[in-house]
């Protein structure tokens, strides 16, 4: 019974952190069309991190591509990695799990008859299973770096492997358990910095305890992430229930971090300048694809407690 | 990672699994309520059994009586003790405050004295912290302790203490210089509670059970030997302790948890069906368990590699304790209003729940930890 991250995954989260806080800095223009840098994500080797050996991945598992996402959530990362990686990529043939560790094909897949960036991926999988080219209109979303589109379906062609629902599931709660670390460090921050009545703001207990509450938070969300990514990457039967288990919390514990944190922050965490709202909006668009935490939790009831007839 | 047990985990919960099966008695099994375990003799009986078959402190070095196993198989030991529904230990403030605290500060005459005697149940200790004046404000403590020759001459109040009506020694913080600057004038010493002037009154508590205690020190004398530390160490000493305190409890508290998560469940089948909102509050409970739990698993691997026990305990404690108070409440609503008349197992446990947020740190207290060492944000005080 290990719980710690190896060394070798520990050094892959801190290379991700390092990489992302360069190339991506919170003082950039937000409004500006944003690089995804696909080519050089190849390059690192993070499309092919579960992708076998054969087909030009590392041979590794979800659990590391969950520390990579929780990093892009930390980010603002603006490419679609969750969509090609954590929604599509395991279902997918060798050829198109090649194709994607090279960098040349980007996926995305329908989620209760959403597809996230359908108009900048190129190949969607469906509802239906099947792989679909990528058609349709796509409309912004709450997140504005994430848009949503409707796939304009044909018939599709038939796709090797299962859709993953636990593998997508976890691979957002990674995202927003790199969210909530975030806003809570931006708080942590304003809290150290920002003086009144001649004292940091963080002194006070009813702005210092708000953002230990994020903290708590954090921990559990965390740990039911890695449970939950341990689950998927080994096939544990469990991971379906440990999959709604943390993004259910997680979705709840990142939107609650970022309020809690636009609060802390005061009028300046209510202005479109400071980047607090770009991460409250990524939090709701994680809380808000697939199924809410509330429809989540009925799923862990059906499991902990056996399906009844719900009237 | 990997959550599976290995090989040697794995014979260590078979082997475990077993003995319990074979010696704990039936009516010894369940969730049994606070005073209870204090009642009777068997709980120094099935302390020393735990201790006879090496279960009493697998982490601990085996030349002070433990078993100098890795922190997984204190985990795997605490999973199959809620499994059997086994009561722990009776020697709680001794294996997770006392022991440790000896082990850091003692002299090698006192490591010898003491710590075999914890494990055996020979020794139950209590603690001697919190003051009528002195609760969440540890270092206001005023109780006297005043060096005359070879003995300090103690003498002064202490409230909340568990355990201490049935202890055999204390863990006792108190003033030894009040003209010092704060935290410096403090001492922390070993008392024996046979010794004259030692006195204790039990309180009786919102379950209408005594838990806890008062215990009232007159000219009171100890040997200067007894002393953890140096004179004017205390605070330094009791540091030591409450992170145990904190550190260790974390499977403790979850173990009773999952005791307490598996009994609402059976509840709820028995007397929930459609219902979309209680359904929704108990997978609430079951998925913060399973946050609890691995997050405790968490915490052991940086416990495994630097053998303190971290600060994040303060966060698995705050939470724990009101997790509990928010499940017993929704058991006895659960029983709709049959809890009206429940005189029972959630009644007791719903009224004992109220103190999980004041023992062992307030949760206020517990937040400004968190917020100060963990967060690093600036003192308030």
């Amino acid at each position: 019974m290990d719980f710690a991250l190896t060394e070798e995954q520990q050094e892959l989260r801190s290379a991700a952190r390092k990489w992302l806080s360069e190339r991506y800095p919170l003082d950039r223009d937000f409004e500006a069309p944003a690089d995804d840098r696909w080519s050089e994500l190849a390059e690192l080797g993070w499309l092919g991190v579960s992708v076998a050996e054969d087909a030009g991945g590392a041979g590794l598992g979800f659990l590391e591509e969950a520390l990579l996402l929780e990093e892009m959530g930390y980010a603002l990362y603006p490419g679609p990695y969750l969509a090609t990686v954590g929604f599509a990529l395991s279902g997918l043939g060798p050829e198109d799990q090649a194709a994607v560790a090279a960098g040349t094909t980007k996926w995305s897949a329908e989620v209760k008859g959403l597809v996230p960036w359908l108009g900048s991926v190129d190949r969607v999988v469906g509802m239906d299973g099947n792989a679909h080219d990528a058609a349709g209109e796509e409309q912004a979303s709450v997140d504005p770096a994430r848009p949503l589109g409707r796939l304009e379906a044909g018939d599709g062609t038939a796709l090797p492997g299962p859709r993953d629902v636990p593998r997508a599931r976890t691979a957002m709660a990674a995202e927003a358990v790199g969210v909530a670390q975030r806003v809570l460090e931006l708080g942590i921050q304003y809290a150290s910095t920002r003086e009144q009545f001649g004292k940091p703001i963080g002194v006070y207990q009813a702005v210092s305890h708000q953002l230990a509450n994020t903290y708590a938070d954090i921990e559990l969300a965390r740990s039911l992430v890695y449970w939950a990514a341990w689950c998927v990457t080994v096939g544990d039967e469990q991971a379906p229930v440990a999959a709604a288990a943390a993004k259910a919390f997680a979705a709840e514990a990142a939107v609650a971090a970022c309020e809690r944190s636009i609060q802390v922050h005061g009028g300046t965490g209510f202005t479109w300048e400071h980047p607090l709202h770009r991460f409250y909006k990524r939090a709701l668009w994680l809380y808000g694809l697939g199924s809410s935490p509330t429809e989540l939790r009925a799923e862990v009831a059906d499991a902990v407690l056996g399906v009844t007839i719900r009237v | 990672m990997d959550l599976r047990d290995t090989p040697e985990e794995a014979a260590f919960r078979a082997e475990l699994r077993a003995w319990l099966e074979d010696t704990l008695p039936e009516e010894r099994r369940g969730p049994r309520g606070g005073a209870q375990r204090f009642g009777d003799a068997f709980g120094r009986e099935w302390s020393r059994k735990l201790y006879d078959a090496g279960y009493a402190a697998l982490t601990w070095p085996k030349e002070y009586g433990g078993a100098g196993a890795p922190y997984s198989f204190q985990a795997v030991f605490y999973e199959e003790m809620a499994r059997a529904q086994a009561p722990s230990h009776v020697g709680v403030i001794g294996l997770g405050m006392a022991g440790p605290t000896i082990m850091a500060f003692g002299t090698d005459e006192q490591k010898q004295a003491h710590l075999s005697k914890i494990l055996s149940a020979e020794e139950i200790w209590c603690q001697g912290f919190s003051e009528p004046g002195a609760g969440s404000d540890l270092a206001a403590a005023r109780t006297r302790m005043e060096r005359k020759g070879d003995v300090y001459v103690v003498n002064g109040q202490k409230v909340w203490s568990s355990f201490a009506h049935i202890a055999d020694w204390c863990i006792l913080i108190g003033l030894s210089d009040p003209d010092a600057p704060r935290y410096k004038g403090l001492t922390y010493m070993m008392v024996d509670m046979h010794a004259p002037g030692v006195e204790v009154r039990p309180l009786r508590q919102i379950t209408g059970e005594s838990e806890f205690n008062e215990i009232f020190f007159t000219d009171v004398e100890v040997p200067a030997e007894n002393l953890l530390g140096e004179e004017g160490q205390g605070w330094q000493v009791a540091m030591t302790t409450l992170l145990h305190e904190r550190g260790t409890l974390g499977f403790a508290l979850t173990a009773a948890l999952e005791m307490s998560v598996g009994r609402l469940v059976d509840l709820a089948r028995e007397r929930v069906n459609g219902d979309a909102v209680a359904r929704d509050r108990i997978a609430q409970e079951w998925i913060e368990l399973q946050a609890l739990r691995f997050t405790n698993y968490r915490a052991l691997g940086a416990y495994q590699r630097t053998g303190v026990p971290g600060p994040e305990g303060s966060a698995i404690k705050l939470r724990w304790s009101e997790q509990n108070q928010r499940l017993t409440k929704l058991g006895r609503e659960l029983l709709g209003t049959d809890g009206l008349f429940d005189d029972g197992w959630w009644h007791y446990q719903q009224l004992r729940s109220r103190g999980n947020t004041i023992e062992a740190g307030t949760s206020e207290v517990l937040r400004n930890i968190v917020a100060e060492r963990v967060l690093g944000l600036p003192k308030g005080r």
